[in-house]
């Protein structure tokens, strides 16, 4: 009778592990372009604009999707497979990241590297789609996406490096429910480096101020936009979705890093709705904060990002080597 | 049943019927019949190796083979993985071969062996040479003496050299490439010479058991000579910064099966020699010697990729990244060395098995990688990107399998690059366990490198698959390129399907790396992976990584998402139409970005460390100075350790040289007075000496 139960019991927390799981993806997408609506509303009601309400860019999205879809000519399987891969690798890291739940049936395989990886993917796959149109905007944005990416990557890694130190593995549930049971790990002078270190990578990954503009087009400073200007119709909603989800799960990654406070580590169905409630406020208060940020600050030039990455990069340095020395050396 | 050395011996002995194949055969069958015999020298190394890996030792002593000394051979595991990983570049490359030795379709013609000159390639000389070089590949590992190591060393550098100049009639930079060389490789033949020489006389013995009987009784300075010398001279092998000045030249001038050959097999054997000198002959050593090995890892990694950045030539940028991946695979050796010599075993076979899977990684990507840049070269005659373009409507098969290359090169899931640089990461961030302030310093600045080198690798693949293959041909020869013939096409299918597989089932490796490591001298380390088909689970971390259920993921999600936007699109059928380019219309081949204008923003970041030259020339009008005639910009980037340690010592030889002539003016007298002045000397240098 007792195995019996263990096994229900184990089917039981499977069930809400996945359940977690699709949760986590479903809310990504669903609650993505609701993310970028509500931010361009603060942007505008601080701007002294109305506004066109939280709920336009699902209009967006509705109407591109009726709309035909169209080739441009001499455009090959990377411009077509673009936009499709955007979408999948930002809905592969909403399941892998714990963002509800750290029990889901991923979790020993949801790897920080994997993640970051799996991101640079989507990055990739839309910078040769760039290069595949064989226009000069697209060539141009492909190569200025491609030089803040390579110089991204060595602070995300090093503050990949220092947020694994306390937890002793670079598997995200275990960094997420380690901070959640030892909370002075997020007060330590190491966390707040890294978390400093990994929203200026957040905001390089997604294309916001100060690196990109997302509301230009047809300037000579934009980066993500000049990779996707042949897109029109279905596929250019994919493309916006798709940027949207990346946005709304870099925020969650943080938000599930540096406060992961109502994360589920069990298997209880009330922590896991809980965990979804919390997670939709902390992302909406994360996007509320980078939209009213973002009023006040001006685009950087673009050869000057690669200042602000380097300062990035000391910060994460220093986090690895404070977490060392206050973490690693302190308890042995 | 010991498979071992029969299949030694079967691959020698088609060696030699490969070689003879092709001295005596006529031009039409030649290459045919050289690549078969090739393909099953390749075959016989990787069952060879293969059986090794399992955990099958061999061991032979030919003594009547050469004179004095004799030829010792002996193949343990980590023998087995070398070899394997030769064996299996070959098999893929003599299928190449046949194909890309044949004379192309439109404009060239079959040219008569005996009677008209030798033509590249195809000519008697190239082909009988290339069985040769492929054996010492893979009987270099096997070697277990210093003499025959020696001997094979030697070998396997004056047959790719000779491969290397065998288009040194249609190019006279073959014949730069092929002098630079043979000049880096002999003088790194002295080092190796000098050092296992000295090895060998203080050990008392010149086997590799007299080797590593006598390591332990050696003082800590003749340790390190030892190892300094000869790392020294595997590191040149393995195109590590500095010494790498060769590889960028050789590897493009160089026939392209032959630079798949040498990127994915033979500079392998680099990494083979410190590991087999370095843990196994001298049993490890302090942390400074690991500490070197790691900082000159970490920075051809760095170095290497920056400099396939800038680069616009394929072949260029694919010798540069090589310099790159044996510099991940050099901080992998460098940082089992460190953990090794701080007691950390666990740590160390980790660090080894990440840099022996990049090793087998790196050679799947990189073999196939040349090949389609062989294949692009054979339909173009081009080699620059800036004038290539629109190849992926011409020769869609080719772009597919650079494509499927260059997903592993760039380390991201589903590649096949991804999964040892996973490892490497893992075991550097592990590293930390390991006590000591070095590794706190040191370790993070090593994980920054690979993860810059990895950043650069993105943009520098993004740009060679991008500009190289997508988009409009920028020349009549790219428009007119037409694809690789069959043969050609099955030598990089059996590649591409490697890299599938070692992308997906890397767990399958883990128990003859695990026989490596331990055959490496890390003993007592137990198993660093633990054995897991479809996973690759860290025996001791608790790490774990899925390749096979990310590359399920992402495929499931492409189909899901693609039949959802079907259903909610309406099914409406796509349209074809033009460009819209912000309402410019159709551009031209012209107006799309080249190699060089997508690596402009990247030279202008690392400016300072690239030293570009810049040139730019106004002609004014000859009527006025305010109107322009013509203005000429000239820009390069050159390779700035060359320009600035290897010119000042070229120049100073040259001096010296100029100098030494005025010595000789041709008078008689003057001759006679230097024996005169010299036997003098000498007689008073020996009455001093005693």
């Amino acid at each position: 009778m007792s195995g019996a139960h263990a096994v229900s019991a184990l089917g039981a927390v499977r069930g809400v592990g996945a359940a977690a799981m699709v949760a986590q993806v479903v809310v990504v997408i669903g609650g993505a372009p609701l993310l970028t609506g509500l931010m361009r509303q603060v942007r505008a009601r601080m701007e002294g604009r109305a506004g066109a309400g939280i709920a336009q860019p699902w209009r967006d999205v509705r109407k591109l999707m009726r709309k035909e879809p169209i080739t441009p000519v001499r455009t090959g399987p990377a411009f077509r497979a673009a936009p499709l891969l955007l979408v999948v690798t930002a809905g592969v890291i909403a399941a892998l990241v714990p963002l509800v739940s750290t029990a889901t049936p991923v979790s020993g395989s949801a790897d920080l590297i994997l993640v970051v990886a799996v991101l640079a993917l989507g990055t990739v796959s839309l910078a040769l789609a760039g290069l595949d149109t064989g226009t000069a905007f697209g060539g141009m944005g492909a190569s200025r996406e491609m030089t803040v990416i390579a110089l991204v990557e060595p602070t995300i890694l090093l503050s990949v490096f220092a947020l694994s130190i306390p937890a002793g593995s670079t598997n995200l549930p275990a960094i997420v429910a380690g901070a959640e049971h030892h909370p002075g790990r997020l007060a330590s002078p190491a966390g707040a480096l890294a978390a400093v270190a990994l929203a200026v990578v957040v905001l390089a990954e997604t294309g916001r101020l100060p690196v990109d503009n997302p509301a230009t087009h047809l300037e000579l400073t934009m980066v993500h936009e000049a990779m996707v200007l042949e897109y029109s119709g279905p596929d250019l909603a994919l493309v916006e979705l798709g940027s949207q989800m990346r946005l709304t799960v870099l925020l969650g990654l943080l938000a599930s890093l540096f406060a992961p406070w109502g994360i589920a580590t069990g298997a209880s169905v009330g922590a896991a709705c809980l965990g979804l409630l919390l997670l939709a406020v902390k992302v909406a208060v994360l996007g509320v904060l980078l939209a009213a940020a973002e009023v006040f600050w001006a685009k950087l030039r673009l050869f000057r990002v690669p200042e602000l990455l380097a300062g990035s990069f000391l910060l994460a340095l220093l986090a690895v080597t404070a977490s060392y020395f206050l973490t690693g050396e302190g308890s042995r | 049943m010991n498979a071992v050395g029969p299949a030694l011996a079967l691959a020698a002995a088609l060696a030699g019927a490969g070689s003879v194949a092709g001295l005596v055969t006529p031009p039409r069958w030649r290459a045919a019949a050289v690549g078969a015999c090739t393909t099953g020298v390749g075959a016989a190394g990787l069952a060879a190796g293969v059986a090794a890996l399992g955990g099958t030792r061999w061991s032979a002593a030919l003594p009547g083979l050469l004179p004095l000394a004799g030829v010792q051979l002996a193949v343990d595991a980590l023998s087995g993985l070398f070899m394997a990983v030769a064996g299996g570049v070959i098999a893929a490359v003599g299928v190449y071969g046949i194909g890309y030795a044949r004379p192309t379709g439109h404009g060239g013609h079959l040219v008569a062996g005996a009677a008209g000159p030798a033509h590249g390639v195809l000519s008697r000389g190239a082909q009988a040479v290339l069985p040769l070089f492929a054996v010492t590949l893979l009987l270099v590992p096997a070697a277990s003496s210093v003499s025959t190591f020696l001997l094979l060393w030697e070998l396997m550098a004056l047959t790719s050299l000779l491969l290397v100049c065998a288009e040194h009639r249609e190019r006279a930079s073959v014949r730069e490439a092929g002098t630079w060389y043979a000049v880096m490789t002999h003088l790194g033949l002295v080092l190796l010479l000098a050092g296992l020489a000295l090895y060998a006389a203080r050990a008392g013995g010149e086997t590799f058991a007299a080797l590593r009987a006598g390591a332990g009784a050696m003082s800590p300075a003749a340790r390190g000579t030892v190892f300094v010398l000869t790392a020294t001279a595997f590191a040149s092998k393995a195109g590590m910064v500095p010494l790498h000045a060769w590889l960028p030249r050789a590897h493009p001038e160089a026939p392209s099966h032959v630079s798949a050959l040498m990127s994915a097999a033979m500079v392998n054997l680099g990494a083979y020699g410190i590991i087999r000198v370095g843990f196994d002959l001298l049993g490890g050593g302090p942390r400074w010697w690991w500490l070197l090995v790691l900082a000159a890892g970490a920075l051809s990694a760095v170095y290497g990729i920056l400099q396939a950045a800038m680069a616009s030539d394929l072949k260029r940028l694919l010798a540069y990244s090589t310099s790159e991946n044996l510099g991940l695979v050099l901080v992998g050796v460098g940082a089992a060395g460190l953990f090794a010599a701080a007691g950390n075993q666990a740590l160390a076979a980790l660090a080894l098995t990440a840099a022996m899977l990049h090793v087998i990684n790196h050679s799947a990507f990189k073999a196939l990688l040349f090949c389609a840049a062989g294949s692009v070269l054979r339909a173009t005659g081009l080699r620059d990107l800036d004038a290539l373009g629109g190849l992926r409507a011409r020769m869609p098969a080719t772009a597919g399998l650079f494509a499927v290359g260059a997903l592993g090169a760039v380390a991201l899931p589903p590649g096949n690059g991804f999964v040892s640089e996973w490892l490497l990461l893992q075991s550097l961030i592990h590293g930390l366990a390991v006590p000591g302030t070095l590794a706190a310093v040191v370790l993070p600045v090593a994980v920054a490198a690979i993860a810059l080198s990895a950043g650069l690798a993105a943009a520098v693949f993004v740009k060679a698959l991008g500009v190289g293959f997508f988009a409009l041909p920028r020349s009549p020869r790219a428009a007119g390129a037409v694809e690789a013939p069959p043969a050609m096409l099955a030598g990089m299918g059996l590649l591409a399907a490697c890299c599938v597989a070692l992308a997906l089932v890397p767990g399958t490796l883990a128990d003859g790396l695990t026989h490596a490591t331990a055959a490496a001298g890390l003993r007592g380390s137990g198993t660093a992976l633990t054995e897991n088909g479809l996973q690759v689970r860290l025996a001791r971390i608790p790490a774990l990584l899925s390749p096979l259920w990310v590359a399920v993921a992402l495929a499931a999600g492409v189909l899901a998402v693609s039949a959802l936007t079907g259903v909610v699109a309406r099914r409406r059928r796509r349209r074809q139409a033009r460009l819209w380019d912000c309402g410019g219309g159709a551009p031209t081949a012209r107006m799309a970005y080249t190699a060089t204008s997508f690596a402009e923003p990247l030279q202008r970041v690392f400016d300072d460390v690239l030293a570009p030259e810049q040139d730019v020339d106004v002609t004014p009008v000859r009527e006025s100075a305010y109107l322009v005639e013509r203005v000429r910009f000239q820009r390069r980037i050159p390779d700035r350790i060359e320009h600035r340690v290897y010119r000042p010592v070229l120049d100073a030889l040259t001096g010296v040289g100029t100098l030494a002539r005025r010595l000789a003016t041709g008078s008689v007298h003057r001759y006679l007075g230097y024996g005169f002045f010299g036997l003098v000397t000498l007689l008073v240098a020996l009455a001093m000496a005693q």
